[in-house]
C-alpha cells in the first residue's frame, strides 16, 4: 500500500489524506507529485468491511454530501438522500464522499499549491479525466483498507465516475447506482461547456488561469458560465412553472437591461453565489474531463473482454423524463449493452418535469428505488 | 382482482417447468413476485421486464434485476439464447404483434413458457352464441372497449401458429375454470372447450448446423482467417 497520512482539517470540517511524492500518473501522460484528497465519512464501517458506499459528486459538488457544508453554511448537496434512516441509510452503510481530483474543496486541483513552484497550479494544472478521478478514489479506498465497495453511487458527472469504477475496477464493487449519466458526453453538452469556458477565459481577470497570483477572481466569466450551466440543469416546463414571465420587484418593464424578469434575477443570483464557492479553473478542468468522457465505442468490449470478474455487479440505471442534458436514451444505451451481455441490470425512468437536476431534488420514486435496491441487495448478498 | 388470482394459480405450474439454477427472463413481471419465488425456490438467476413504471420500481426495490420497458420494443437488446427460459405469462393476447413476440422469445431463450386465457372455452363460446356480445368472464374480465387484450385467440389457434412457426410444444397444460389441471392433447375438441387457461412449454425445432466445405478462405472483419 502507498504511504499516506490523514489529517483532520478544522476549517474545512473534513479529513484530508496526503500521498506525498507518489507521482500520480494521469491519462494525459503527465503526473502529479503529491496527491491530496479531501473527504468525509458518515456511519460506521462494519467489521468485515462490506458496507462501504462511495458517493461521487457532480460537477460543482463536493465532499459535503450531507450535514453542514462549512463553505456555504448550508446543508450538504444530498442531505435529503444520505443520513440515518434516509434512502442511503448511514445506520446501515458507511458512506464515503470525496472531493474529485481537479476540484476546489480541498483535493488536489488548480487552486492548490504546485510543489515545484510553491504557488497555486492555476493554468499549469495538468489536464485530468474521469478515469484519473476514479483512480485517485481507489487510493483513498485502499488507505481506508476497504477491498470492496458495496456500492458506488453518482448522478451526472458522479454517474460517469460510477460507470468508470465498473469498467476499471469491477472486482472492487458489488453494485452501482448510475443516475442521469451517459456513455459519452454529447456534442450538445460539449458545446454548452465550451460556452461556459469561453466566458471564463474571456474574462480579463482570468490571466491565463493565474489569477490567484494577482489576487483576482474572474467573477464575471465564472458567473456567466454558471448561468448557462444552470439553464441546462432545468427544463423548460420547470422554469416556466417556477418563473413564467413574472417580473422582478416591478410592475412594468423597464425598457432597459436590468433584470426585469424573475428568471433573469434568479440566474444572476445563481451566478453570483457560485463565484463565492467555486474556483474558475476547476470549472474549466472538470468540464473538460466530462467532455473527454467517451465509452460509446469501447464500453461493450471493455466489459465483454475484461479479465476482471464483473458478472456479480448489480447495476441500477436511473433517468428522468425531462432531462435533456443526459436524456433517457443515453442512459438506456448502457442498459441495452449490459442486457446484451447478460448482466444483472435494473433500469427505471422517472417521470418528472424538473430536468437534469431532478436527482438532487425531491423525487420520492428515486428515494424509494434507491433505498430498496441498496438494502435488499445487501440482504441478498449475505 | 380476478386476474391476479388466476395468475397465481399458474405460478406453481410454471415453477414445475423450470430446472434448478436456470437463467430466466419474466416478461411483464409486475412487482416481481414470480421471479422472487423462482429465485428462492430454484435458485434461479432472474431478470424481469415491466411496462408499468410503478410496478417496475417496486420490483427493483426488492433487489430484483428488472427493466422498466416495453417488451415489444426492448427484447431486441438481449442477445441470442441468453436465457434458459423466457416467461410470458398472461400477456401474449395484449401484444401488438404476438407472432413476432413468440419468435423473439425463442431467439433470446432456449425455452419459452407462455400462458394465456383460452378464448375457445365453452363459457365464452356460449356467451357469444347466446348473447351476441363480446364475452366477459373471470379470466377475461374487461369490456371490449377497455380491454388490454387486443388479440384474442383459442388454444387451437395457438397450436396452429406454433406448427406454422416450427415451434415444438414440449408440454401443454390446461387449467379448467375450477383450477383443475390436465394435459392438453392435440386434436381433441374437448381440450379447447374446457381449457380456461393454457400453459405451454415451447422450444424451437433443432436444426443441425449445415457445414459447407469450401476451398476458399473467408476473411472476416478483423482479418482473422476462418476456414
Amino acid at each position: 500500500m502507498i504511504e499516506s497520512n490523514i489529517i483532520y482539517n478544522d476549517k474545512k470540517d473534513c479529513q484530508i489524506i496526503n500521498f506525498e511524492n507518489i507521482n500520480f500518473k494521469l491519462v494525459s501522460g503527465l503526473s502529479i507529485q503529491h496527491l491530496k484528497i479531501a473527504f468525509k465519512t458518515f456511519g460506521e464501517l462494519n467489521a468485515d468491511k462490506t458496507n462501504a458506499i462511495l458517493i461521487c459528486h457532480a460537477l460543482t459538488g463536493d465532499q459535503y454530501v450531507t450535514g453542514k457544508n462549512p463553505i456555504t453554511n448550508k446543508d450538504g448537496w444530498w442531505s435529503r438522500m444520505v443520513g440515518p434512516n434516509k434512502p442511503i441509510d448511514t445506520n446501515i452503510f458507511f458512506v464515503i464522499s470525496s472531493n474529485v481530483l481537479g476540484g476546489c474543496a480541498g483535493s488536489t486541483g488548480p487552486k492548490e499549491r504546485n510543489p515545484k513552484t510553491n504557488k497555486p497550479y492555476g493554468g499549469n494544472f495538468p489536464s485530468i479525466t474521469i478515469k484519473d478521478m476514479v483512480k485517485a478514489q481507489t487510493y483513498l479506498i485502499d488507505s481506508l483498507k476497504i477491498k470492496k465497495l458495496f456500492s458506488v453511487i453518482g448522478g451526472s458527472m458522479g454517474a460517469m465516475q460510477a460507470l468508470q469504477w465498473s469498467i476499471d475496477y469491477p472486482e472492487r464493487i458489488e453494485t452501482i447506482i448510475h443516475i442521469a449519466g451517459a456513455l459519452k458526453h454529447s456534442t450538445q453538452n460539449i458545446a454548452f461547456n465550451e460556452v461556459g469556458r469561453q466566458a471564463i477565459m474571456n474574462d480579463p481577470l482570468w490571466l491565463n488561469g493565474n489569477y490567484h497570483l494577482e489576487n483576482k477572481v474572474p467573477e464575471r466569466g465564472l458567473s456567466v458560465a454558471r448561468m448557462i450551466g444552470h439553464i441546462t440543469y432545468l427544463s423548460e416546463d420547470a422554469m416556466h412553472r417556477k418563473f413564467g414571465r413574472k417580473l422582478q420587484s416591478r410592475d412594468i418593464i423597464s425598457f432597459g437591461f436590468d433584470a426585469d424578469f424573475q428568471i433573469e434575477s434568479y440566474l444572476r443570483y445563481q451566478g453570483r453565489s457560485f463565484v463565492e464557492r467555486f474556483d474558475a479553473n476547476s470549472y474549466l478542468y472538470l468540464t473538460r474531463a466530462m467532455d473527454y468522457f467517451d465509452h460509446s465505442d469501447s464500453y461493450q468490449k471493455s466489459i465483454e473482454f475484461s479479465y476482471k470478474p464483473n458478472n456479480h455487479i448489480r447495476y441500477l440505471i436511473i433517468s428522468f423524463t425531462s432531462d435533456w442534458l443526459f436524456p433517457t436514451n443515453e442512459n438506456k444505451t448502457i442498459v441495452e449493452t449490459l442486457n446484451y451481455l447478460s448482466k444483472q441490470v435494473s433500469f427505471i425512468e422517472i417521470e418528472t418535469d424538473k430536468g437534469h437536476d431532478s436527482f438532487l431534488l425531491d423525487e420520492p420514486e428515486l428515494d424509494f428505488v434507491t433505498k430498496g435496491f441498496l438494502e435488499n441487495n445487501k440482504v441478498l448478498d449475505k | 382482482m380476478n386476474k391476479r388470482k388466476s395468475i397465481r394459480k399458474d405460478w406453481k405450474l410454471i415453477e414445475s417447468l423450470i430446472s434448478q439454477n436456470a437463467r430466466l427472463l419474466d416478461i411483464g413481471c409486475g412487482e416481481g413476485e414470480l421471479i422472487q419465488l423462482l429465485k428462492k425456490n430454484l435458485n434461479a438467476n432472474t431478470h424481469g421486464i415491466e411496462l408499468n413504471a410503478e410496478l417496475a420500481q417496486k420490483a427493483i426495490a426488492k433487489g430484483l434485476s428488472v427493466i422498466h420497458g416495453d417488451a415489444e420494443k426492448d427484447l431486441k437488446q438481449y442477445s441470442n439464447q441468453s436465457f434458459d427460459y423466457v416467461i410470458l405469462s398472461q400477456t401474449l393476447q395484449a401484444m401488438m404483434k404476438p407472432r413476432d413476440i413468440l419468435a423473439e422469445l425463442l431467439r433470446i431463450g432456449g425455452k419459452a413458457i407462455v400462458s394465456f386465457p383460452n378464448f375457445g372455452h365453452w363459457k365464452i363460446r356460449l356467451q357469444l352464441l347466446l348473447l351476441g356480445k363480446m364475452p366477459v368472464t373471470e379470466g377475461l374480465p374487461f369490456a371490449w372497449y377497455d380491454t388490454p387484450n387486443i388479440h384474442f385467440f383459442t388454444l387451437k389457434d395457438f397450436q396452429n401458429l406454433c406448427k406454422e412457426m416450427n415451434i415444438i410444444i414440449e408440454k401443454s397444460i390446461g387449467l379448467t375454470s375450477q383450477g383443475k389441471q390436465f394435459i392438453i392433447k392435440n386434436n381433441i375438441i374437448s381440450s379447447n372447450l374446457f381449457t380456461h387457461e393454457a400453459i405451454f412449454l415451447l422450444s424451437y425445432q433443432n436444426f443441425e448446423p449445415i457445414k459447407i466445405k469450401t476451398a476458399n478462405k473467408i476473411f472476416a472483419k478483423n482479418s482473422a482467417i476462418v476456414s
